[in-house]
């Protein structure tokens, strides 16, 4: 039977099929459907959880392995450097049960802080990478990674990309292959990495290496498609399925499923056989420059760019010299509509506060990354997933302690969880004094509701221990801690004043569910009552996508956006604001 | 470049439905025998934000995106997004666009202004059918079921026939909202401009 399903779910069911018995990932755009989808076989087949983060979910995966499961675990790109520390030992380990790490890059950043290149990880860390170019493939590669995997005694890569993970195309379903776990042997020369064993095992890793090469050279992963032409492209993954689109039988192709390592012979071969060669890869020159080492004259980044997204035309023009296709234009400039918070969004009433009193905000990753643009444009920084704490605790340092006093960092709920704990322990043991804020809202948000370790509810829905993040915190030596609900904003106001004056660290809970969650239910709307209101706009710098002013100054509120939150009428200093059920 | 897809653009706010369109859409092709391909978008954008997803067909598709001046049918849930997605229309395609303004942030903020007369001046360049597909959700049983009248719009200009469509609808949305949906996209096919 085929069915139309996307590449996350496509590698879901490949694992799935594989007999997979382990899968423990943190969510992250472009790859947090895998695991989702995962989730939905039954239990008593596949154990499925969210991590808090990615190096506790790599390392629960080399784990299992070791003690004979397969194993897999996946994650954006910028979740392979969290990753990266078990990863690079885990090479020299090998497994038991197969393990595969998944990662999906994001060329375009349609939902990510960089552009990396997750290839490059592959060659760091002496491990295979393969990377499919539609639904069918992720299927079917992620079925042979856990073959691979145990046959050369290594963990092995996929490398998706957002047009992979998030393209639906038609997949043939298949059956699972239940298998044991694998029986469990101490094996303390190769399990345990200190360096004795560490530089025995370093030769094994160059051994595989080699023999994967000699795999890669015959694999059907890698193939050629002979059309007789004079031109060749060298191409992988997405970039393969816009190049057949643009060239169609115009070229010859050698698609390489196995990105890591290169069949060497097969690509001087290939290339031998053609007058002129284009490698074809989004992002960073990386099958080009292994051709490039290995005296292939290729033509590559002087045609293609590095940046962003490819497109079939931008290579129909870069190989053939073809025109793209003519098409009209708007005569004048188009908004732009870039992502805003939610009507609801419980993180609007604290930046509005934080505008307010002009504090400068060391933000981080999530939902409410969106208090960076206008009109609450309240938020300073944003680095990486925890690096509002101890980037602030740097700031403090060197900035002294009046800056400090007009400082704070803002964390959601799972970003604290995933790396925010350690760096506030920082501020703490190094005798900081700055004020956190733990955006509470009850959910993993900004990758689309996961639960995490202090929601009480596992991947499956099931009722669990729930972190209380007071007790963390107190445990961690914070003595002040204040829990405060954004939406009294009077009270919010009140309670960030205190707390940012105050030469010692202090932590303030900011609790309000997140509005998308099906257990909030807010109801009616908001209404302007133009006889009191005195058009002084400070329901505008709330940034609610539901209000607006017409060319007169009237002030609206849009019923099909609005969903009765209340948080204008709480602001507004003339009650011109008033709730309709 | 090897042309044989239809290819189809669906273009609305993050929030408004427009992926259920195109996993209806999408089942509908394959029920009809042809290949598909759909990329959607998830993650920020769904704040609120701009959100295209593309639908191609035919007998082999290989990229799932569609370039510039490639698009058969532009597919709008919301006038300005119609607007913008402009460049991507086919010389001589159709925009069917759902009559509804949805003020970005920059024209909330009066940095910009929301552009005026956009069905007028995009029926200078394509041929464009505007319909006020709120009120016909509202009138099949719930404003949530726009996105089913919009597809009912487009299956019209479609060569897959009404049967198929319906049993996709059946196949994809709840069964506790079927009667709601299946007039809904009654309304939208028989919708007359
Ligand atoms: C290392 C890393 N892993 C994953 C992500 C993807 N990601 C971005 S924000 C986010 C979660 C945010 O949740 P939370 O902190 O609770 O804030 P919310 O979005 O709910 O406001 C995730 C998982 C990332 N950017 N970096």
């Amino acid at each position: 039977m085929k069915k139309l399903l996307l590449g996350n779910a496509a590698v879901a069911q490949g694992a799935y099929e594989a007999g997979v018995h382990f899968v423990s990932s943190y969510p992250g755009t472009p790859s947090t459907e895998i695991t989702e989808c995962m989730a939905a076989y039954p239990a008593n087949e596949v154990y499925v959880e969210w991590a808090p983060n990615e190096k506790v979910a790599a390392e629960a995966v080399v784990g299992a392995a070791i003690a004979g499961g397969r194993a897999m675990s996946c994650c954006k790109h910028v979740g392979l450097n969290v990753m990266a520390d078990p990863i690079f030992t885990d090479s020299y380990i090998g497994v038991n049960g197969g393990a595969v790490f998944c990662v999906a890059d994001d060329p375009g950043m349609h939902s990510s802080q960089n552009e990396q290149d997750s290839r490059h990880y592959a060659r760091a860390a002496k491990m295979p990478m393969l990377e499919p170019s539609d639904s069918a493939e992720c299927k079917e590669y992620t079925k042979l990674a856990f073959d691979l995997s145990e046959q050369f005694d290594t963990p092995v890569f996929i490398r998706l990309s957002t047009r992979v993970s998030h393209s639906q195309s038609l997949v043939e379903i298949g059956q699972r292959k239940n298998r044991d776990v694998k029986p469990y042997e101490k094996n303390i020369k190769k399990n345990v990495m200190m360096p004795a064993n560490a530089i025995a095992r370093h030769v094994v890793v160059e051994q595989r290496t080699d023999e994967l090469k000699k795999y890669s050279e015959t694999t059907a992963l890698n193939t050629v498609e002979n059309n007789g032409s004079k031109i060749g492209v060298i191409t992988a993954g997405i970039s393969y399925q816009y190049a057949k689109e643009a060239l169609g039988g115009n070229v010859n192709y050698l698609k390489l499923g196995m990105v890591y390592p290169l069949p060497e012979k097969l690509l001087k071969d290939f290339a031998a056989s053609c007058d002129e060669v284009y490698v074809i890869e989004e992002l960073d020159p990386f099958i080009e420059d292994i051709c490039r080492s290995l005296g292939i004259d290729v033509k590559g980044k002087e045609c293609f760019t590095m940046l962003g997204e490819y497109t079939p035309s931008m290579i129909a023009s870069a190989v053939l010299g073809k025109a793209p296709a003519e098409f009209d234009k708007p005569d004048e400039i188009v908004p732009a509509r870039p992502p805003v918070l939610c009507p609801g969004c419980p993180h609007r009433g604290t930046f509005f506060v934080l505008k307010k009193l002009g504090l400068t905000v060391s933000g981080d990753i999530g939902c409410y990354t969106l208090g960076a643009v206008a009109p609450l444009a309240s938020v300073d920084t944003t680095i990486c997933m925890g690096a509002s704490i101890s980037a602030a605790h740097g700031m403090a340092k060197v900035r002294g302690r009046e800056f400090n006093n007009k400082l704070v960092s803002v964390i959601g709920d799972s970003t604290f969880m995933h790396s925010g704990i350690t760096a506030l322990s920082d501020i703490v043991y190094n005798k900081g004094c700055n004020t956190i804020i733990i955006l509470d809202n009850s959910i993993t948000g900004m990758t689309g509701h996961q639960d995490n370790p202090t929601t009480g509810k596992t991947i499956r829905g099931e009722a669990t221990k729930q972190v209380d993040l007071i007790k963390l915190c107190e445990a961690l030596g914070v003595e002040h801690i204040a829990v405060a609900d954004p939406f009294d904003v009077k009270n919010f106001e009140k309670v960030v004043k205190e707390e940012v004056a105050r030469d010692d660290v202090s932590v303030i809970i900011a609790q309000r569910p997140c509005a998308l969650l099906k257990t909030v239910k807010y109801t009616g709307h908001c209404e302007i009552n133009t006889e009191k209101c005195r058009k002084c706009k400070l329901c505008m710098k709330l940034g609610c996508p539901a209000i607006s002013v017409d060319g007169e100054g009237t002030v609206r509120i849009d019923k099909t956006q609005c969903n009765g939150c209340g948080l204008c009428v709480s602001v507004c200093p003339f009650g011109a604001i008033e709730k309709q059920d | 470049m090897s042309k044989t897809s239809t290819n189809i653009m669906i273009v609305g706010v993050g929030g408004q439905g427009t992926l259920l369109a195109s996993r209806i859409l999408g089942n509908a092709v394959i029920l009809a025998g042809h290949d598909v391909k759909v990329s959607e978008v998830h993650g920020m954008s769904q704040r609120g934000g701009s959100v295209v997803t593309y639908v191609k067909y035919g007998e082999a598709v290989h990229s799932p995106i569609i370039d510039k001046g490639e698009a058969d049918i532009i597919l709008a849930f919301e006038r300005l997004e119609a607007y913008r997605a402009l460049p991507w229309l086919k010389k001589g395609g159709k925009i069917i666009v759902n009559d509804q303004k949805i003020n970005p942030m920059p024209v909330i903020t009066g940095a910009m202004e929301y552009p005026e007369g956009i069905i007028e001046k995009l029926s200078e360049k394509a041929d464009v059918t505007a319909l006020d597909a709120l009120s016909l959700a509202e009138k099949a049983g719930s404003i949530k079921a726009v996105n089913v009248v919009l597809i009912g719009v487009m299956a019209k200009n479609t060569d897959i026939e009404h049967d198929k469509w319906i049993e996709t609808v059946k196949s994809t949305v709840p069964p506790k909202f079927l009667d709601i949906n299946i007039k809904a996209f009654e309304l939208g096919y028989n919708y007359n401009p």
